[in-house]
């Protein structure tokens, strides 16, 4: 048995529309370890979600959704499953937590329900049993006066109590995996915070492993272990976050750290000039390479595989780390922040 | 000149008076309340506060986009709570709004140079003069010229950002009002609106009240910064001085909330607990009482004063 909870490998989803084709994630390849939080990052488009939905199976069912490659979970490929063999998975050992909790809340029962809901199908267990579960979920989640709150419908629930309330539901089988996808992002920063802590909690007391999607390098830098770094449906870049945050190789992981204003910092803004290419109509060579200040003509014709940098573990698909092309002082960014919008 | 307050807010107040369930049972948020501060010119006052303290409510009725309950608002001297909705037209030049999505600003079947033009015509510009305008405005927020034919559809989110700012500068107002102007866009996308903004500023000299949720973008964009929780000012000062000597327990926990691209900042989290509770019947005494680590039996009875603490740091509570 490999160390790894999860092996994703040269996941690809399609989707055919009328204006083509819509190469929404385009080879992506990871791995998750056991109590491991490892980030998916990028902006808006660049394949964050469907990657998630792929993994799960929420898409591929339809004539138009292609998705092929291996998602390996305890060695299994999931790919493989039927689909009642889904979802016997899904919800039990492998669970999901969606930016808007209601998503996975039903308006029309009570919290406590469908929390118990998970243990008496997953489980079979009892109604009694899955109800005290659920109520012992609310209390872990942090809901003040959890077994009244249980009885509530989510229209009582504020938005920061819904998401700990679906997080509470995500927990109540015992999953090795949870893919949280933006949790986070429609709630407030002191809420969010609350919620980031949950989630910390949880992967220490527990163990589980969790993946979690977000655009926010703050969350990446403050909860997680590992980041993949997806650019127009690739990953572009991937390490621990020292590897991310101290030494990024890839000028597009370098572009969005730059963007950021740092707290107490009043140095001009670097921002990436440009925007993301289209889906259905990619360059034949890197992705990034419209908006790249460091452009080769190497670059504009072919795309560059992503392979081992410096320290293990730590990979990067750019021509610049290709023997004979990295001159060195490159990780200094001065120079940059052109502002040509096209 | 430098010091000379364009804008001067006293005691503003916002109740809205709603009705829920099916009892229609009425209740009053008070959305804004009380709230007194002054802009000065040239500067950016950023506003922060987590969604529904009144930050676009506090915006709108400096607009005069929405009637205020109580309280006056001094534009370059003049109560324009007194100004008559002809006179209000003829100053709207003066102060313009950008706002979070610009799509929703932008009507979509106008050309750009056309949703960038109208506002010119409403003051009668000649033609030939318009046209040079319209060139001008789209050369300053970086759109080519050659775009000005298409609708707002055939734009990217930040390019139609820079359309709603253009057209907000188009008469050369004294004072922008951003609500939220980045909050709906990339961290890279957001980098280039932001220094275009500052840019703009460094040129012209608008004034900026700039309103926003993200405490990062407004005190790196922010001359001064205001902190808003539950319709009230809990604490404004420098964006430096506040950054580093946050007073309030509020701004506190909302700083330390805050999660930094930095793998190595030591930070002190700060975990509030508790929600934030209902505008429509809110805490008594301090509204922040209810989720203060340090709030004490007084705090519950009285509201605190919002007073200057230090040269220009004002903040409202007993324990400062
Ligand atoms: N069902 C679908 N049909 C066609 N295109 C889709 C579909 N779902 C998502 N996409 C496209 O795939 C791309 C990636 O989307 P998504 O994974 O949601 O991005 P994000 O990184 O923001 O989560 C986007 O361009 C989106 O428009
Ligand atoms: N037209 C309105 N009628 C009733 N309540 C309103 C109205 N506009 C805003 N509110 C309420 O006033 C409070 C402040 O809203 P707003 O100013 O939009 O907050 P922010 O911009 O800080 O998120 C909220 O509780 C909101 O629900
Ligand atoms: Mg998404
Ligand atoms: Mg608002």
């Amino acid at each position: 048995m490999s160390d790894y909870i999860m092996e994703v490998k040269d996941l690809k989803t399609h989707f055919h529309t009328k204006k083509g084709i819509v190469k929404a994630v385009d080879g992506v390849s990871f791995k998750v370890k056991k109590g491991e939080i490892l980030a998916i990052v990028g902006e808006s488009g660049c394949g964050k979600s469907v990657t998630s939905q792929s993994i799960m199976r929420l898409v591929g069912d339809k004539k138009s959704e292609e998705v092929t490659g291996e998602v390996l979970y305890h060695g299994e490929d999931l790919m493989k499953k039927s689909r009642l063999d889904m979802q016997k998975v899904r919800g039990k050992d492998l669970s999901m937590i969606f930016q808007d909790p209601m998503t996975s809340l039903n308006p029309a029962y009570t919290v406590g329900t469908q929390i118990a809901e998970m243990p008496m199908i997953h489980e079979k267990k009892g109604k009694k049993s899955a109800w005290n579960r659920a109520v012992e979920m609310l209390t872990k989640v942090g809901i003040p006066s959890p077994a009244k709150r249980a009885e509530q419908y989510p229209h009582q629930f504020s938005g920061g109590m819904r998401q700990r309330g679906v997080i509470a539901m995500s927990l109540a089988c015992d999953p090795d995996l949870i893919i949280a996808d933006e949790p986070t992002t429609a709630l407030d920063v002191t809420i969010q915070a609350q919620v980031l802590d949950i989630i910390r909690d949880l992967r220490d007391e527990t163990g589980t492993a969790i993946i979690m999607v977000t655009h926010d390098l703050g969350v990446v830098a403050e909860l997680c272990d590992r980041v993949a770094v997806m650019y127009a449906g690739k990953i572009v870049e991937q390490g621990t976050i020292e590897d991310i945050f101290d030494r990024p190789k890839h000028p597009y992981t370098q572009g969005l750290l730059n963007s950021v204003p740092r707290p107490g910092s009043r140095e001009r803004l670097k921002p990436i000039e440009g925007q993301p290419p289209n889906l259905h109509d990619l360059p034949n060579g890197c992705r990034f390479a419209e908006r790249c200040p460091f452009v080769m003509d190497q670059c504009i014709e072919k795309e560059p595989d992503l392979l081992e940098a410096e320290s293990k573990g730590h990979t990067v698909a750019c021509w610049l780390e290709e023997e004979g092309n990295n001159d060195g002082d490159r990780g200094n960014t001065e120079g940059r922040g052109t502002e040509k919008v096209f | 000149m430098a010091t000379e307050e364009i804008l001067k807010v006293e005691g503003l107040k916002k109740y809205f008076e709603v009705s829920n369930g099916f009892l229609r049972k009425k209740s009053i948020v008070k959305a804004v309340d009380d709230v007194s501060l002054t802009v000065k010119r040239g500067e950016t006052l950023g506003i922060v506060g987590e969604s529904g303290c009144g930050k676009s409510t506090t915006g709108r009725l400096l607009m005069r986009l929405l009637d205020a309950t109580e309280g006056t608002v001094h534009f370059e001297g003049e109560n324009i709570m007194e100004w008559s909705r002809s006179e209000l037209k003829k100053r709207r030049r003066d102060f313009q709004m950008i706002f979070q999505d610009p799509f929703a600003s932008l009507n979509p079947r106008m050309k750009v140079e056309e949703i960038i033009e109208e506002p010119l015509l409403t003051i009668g510009m000649e033609k030939k003069e318009r046209k040079e305008r319209v060139s001008q405005l789209l050369q300053d927020v970086g759109i080519p010229e050659s775009y000005k034919g298409r609708f707002p559809h055939e734009f990217s989110g930040g390019q139609r950002q820079r359309i709603g700012i253009a057209r907000a500068l188009a008469l050369k107002p004294k004072l922008i009002i951003a609500d939220e102007p980045v909050a709906a866009l990339d961290v890279s996308i957001q980098a280039q609106i932001i220094n275009l903004l500052m840019d703009l500023q460094k040129e012209y000299g608008f004034t900026y009240l700039f309103i926003a949720h993200d405490l990062s973008v407004v005190q790196y964009i922010s001359d001064r910064v205001g902190v808003m929780y539950l319709g009230q000012m809990m604490e404004l000062a420098e964006s430096d001085e506040l950054y580093e000597h946050p007073l309030h327990p509020y701004t506190q926990a909302l700083l330390s909330a805050i999660p930094v691209p930095d793998i190595h900042a030591k930070k002190e989290k700060i975990t509030l607990t508790g929600e934030v509770p209902s505008p429509d019947n809110p805490p008594s005494g301090c509204r922040f009482h209810t989720r203060c680590p340090i709030a004490t039996e007084r705090c519950k009875q009285e509201v605190p004063e919002f007073r200057e603490i230090k040269n220009g740091h004002y903040v409202a509570c007993h324990e400062v």
